[in-house]
């Protein structure tokens, strides 16, 4: 495509009219994906014989951090990007954003954590106890996972796919797993297809249930996370016993799945719904009567809608913004697209928005897992891939915390020649430092688990 | 509040049975060790794992595994650690962290490797971004190996150090 098609692309996402998917380099070239209004993905690519080309963060902030990275890791130049800081390289002095002002000072927290958390850096500064400015810095758990990519066989990508984020594990795989087969002119078999589902609702269903404990828990309502937690542990036991991974890591595959349920299995997983169906309502309810939690959690870390949309956040983020998108509706995949389930959206934007959103999704996700198994469609697990000719592929796949984006190029030997993945968070981590201006430094645990964005996810 | 509360009394503890000791400890200072008696105050660092190491570790505190019972204790503070946990394969923007972290443990100290990629750089050994394992920066008495561990195996792993 041409530059001045690339700027107009840009000004479009500026104006509102496309969604930013993702940006990423290559050696001489630099892509991006867009969503349009009716949710159809476009993929763009340009030449950059000088290693430059127009930057899209000069009109639409959502690019900045992705064109850093990809500056980082390519050399390529945005030229005009407003902010050239180094993202994902660490190798100089990092440039925090200057603080002026007579009563302000300055919180510095991180990378390492007081608990069991990834690692970034979080510099707060603050007037008096209320925060006026969050700036994060992340790149911390870079591993060079693109990197590796380059060259690796589709069945090593997809164990590293898996590995992204421990916690989207089957989300990636899949993600991953989709990309590979649209590049390579496969369909997995439709009870692969029916126990994928399976698995990515059984990983969101335990995300959500600690997510929803670990909230409560930050505001020191530790009664909801110890209930919460045995019914996480339930599904990860009942996962571990089914498909022989409690995080179900390395199950989905290009071509399928590994693992098999048989009529115990699906017998198990039946008892799992029950279980937690009837022991999360009351936990639910113990929260939702319990006003000295709510008074922490309502009107806390407000997100404005339309800041939600200018970003396009995904998963819970969005959806407690007003933002309806969810990649299992908006651009339906097998088996999503013969599925009843309801997409909750709420438009206050606060901790208590996001809390109910997963709430309302664990119900979804009950519901998913009662008609995957009931809709289990006998046959293969997994279809062999074709000697490949090469192609490109791209996914956008619904995970716990949003919309998982991977595009791939596998070459004419079958290795993998280029792959991106955009973890949702791209999106979300600048929305967390908006959402946190005016409040209290103390009610940042509580935000920050609301939004509860991926550090390996975006590190790569 | 009250009807959970209740039901709380009537139910079993979901406590599980604790595992037996497992793995191979490395230069272990013996006397210092029953010095400490039988408790242990560890303190966890992420050099850059994928988060999976992270969701088990947090899972140890829950009232299946419920780590306290064994006098394992996680501390926000290196100064009042005696255990090193790390995760992850050590990337190269953690290792001054990583370093600086275990500097500030008051001595006798130790440390273990958790995970796979902490224990021999798992799949990212031969990333130019990461060093390979925690071995390449600390000395490490413990490793508990799986991607992840699971929280019987840290236990495991735990109870071992505990007892050596």
């Amino acid at each position: 495509m041409s530059p001045q098609a690339w700027i107009t692309t840009a000004e479009a996402l500026a104006e509102g009219r496309l969604t930013l998917v993702s940006l990423w380099g290559e050696t001489d070239r630099v892509h991006m994906a867009v969503l349009d209004e009716a949710n159809a993905l476009h993929h763009l690519s340009l030449a950059c014989p000088f290693g430059r080309y127009p930057s899209v963060g000069k009109v639409h902030a959502p690019a900045i951090r992705l064109e850093r990275a990809a500056a980082d890791l390519f050399g390529l130049q945005p030229e005009g990007l407003p902010d050239t800081r180094p993202w994902l390289r660490h190798d100089s002095v990092y440039a925090f954003l200057p603080v002026t002002g007579e009563h302000l000072h300055v919180v510095p927290v991180g990378p390492v954590h007081a608990g069991i958390i990834e690692p970034g850096h979080f510099r707060f500064t603050c007037d008096g106890e209320t925060v006026v400015r969050l700036e994060v810095r992340l790149g911390y758990a870079h591993k060079g996972v693109e990197h590796l990519m380059a060259g690796a066989t589709l069945e090593h990508g997809a164990r590293l796919a898996g590995r992204v984020s421990g916690d989207s594990s089957v989300a990636y795989a899949l993600a991953f797993a989709q990309a590979a087969e649209a590049a390579l002119g496969v369909e997995p078999p439709p009870r692969a297809v029916f126990l994928r589902a399976l698995m990515a609702e059984m990983e969101r269903l335990a995300n959500h249930l600690g997510d929803v404990g670990a909230i409560c828990n930050d505001a020191a309502f530790a009664i909801m996370l110890a209930h919460c937690s045995v019914l996480r542990e339930a599904v990860l036991h009942e996962a571990a016993t089914r498909f022989g991974h409690r995080l179900m890591m390395d199950r989905v595959i290009p071509g399928g799945v590994t693992v098999d349920l048989d009529a115990a299995g699906s017998a198990g997983i039946t008892a799992l719904v029950q279980e937690i169906r009837q022991r999360f309502r009351p936990l639910v309810a113990l929260y939702d009567k319990t006003a000295s939690i709510q008074d922490r959690t309502l009107g806390t870390g407000i997100l404005a809608p339309a800041l939600a949309a200018r970003f396009g956040a995904g998963g819970f983020v969005g959806r407690a913004s007003g933002r309806t998108f969810d990649a299992r509706r908006a651009r339906p995949y097998a088996p999503y697209d013969r599925l009843d389930f309801e997409v909750p959206v709420l438009t206050q934007g606060d901790v208590h928005a996001r809390l109910w959103i997963r709430v309302l999704e664990v119900e979804q996700s009950l519901r998913l897992i009662e008609q995957s198994l009931a809709r289990l469609p006998a046959g293969p697990i997994s279809a062999s891939l074709p000697t490949p000719l090469g192609g490109e592929g791209a996914a956008l796949v619904e995970g716990f915390r949003g919309d998982v984006f991977v595009w791939l190029r596998v070459d004419a030997t079958g290795r993998i020649g280029r792959c991106h993945l955009r973890d949702p968070s791209w999106f979300q981590w600048p929305l967390l430092e908006a959402a946190i201006e005016g409040n209290i430094i103390a009610d940042f645990p509580l935000c920050n688990k609301s939004f509860n964005c991926a550090y390996s996810g975006v590190d790569l | 509040m009250r009807k959970t509360l209740f039901d709380s009394l009537i139910h079993r503890p979901f406590t599980e049975p604790l595992p037996a000791p497992e793995g191979e400890i490395h230069g272990l200072d013996q006397a210092a060790r029953r010095r400490l008696g039988r408790s242990l105050a560890i303190r966890v660092v992420d050099a850059g794992s994928c988060n999976g190491c992270e969701l088990e570790l947090n899972a140890l505190s829950n009232p299946l595994y419920d780590l306290e019972r064994c006098g394992l204790k996680i501390v926000a503070s290196p100064r009042h650690a005696d255990v090193l946990l790390v995760t992850g394969p050590v990337t190269r923007h953690m290792e001054a962290a990583l370093r600086a972290t275990y500097e500030a443990m008051p001595a006798p100290k130790w440390v273990i490797a958790c995970g796979d990629c902490a224990g021999c750089g798992g799949l990212y050994a031969q990333s130019p971004a990461c060093l390979g394992g925690v071995s390449a920066v600390l000395p490490v008495n413990l490793t508990i190996p799986g991607c992840p561990p699971t929280p019987r195996a840290l236990l495991a792993g735990l109870r071992r150090l505990m007892e050596a």
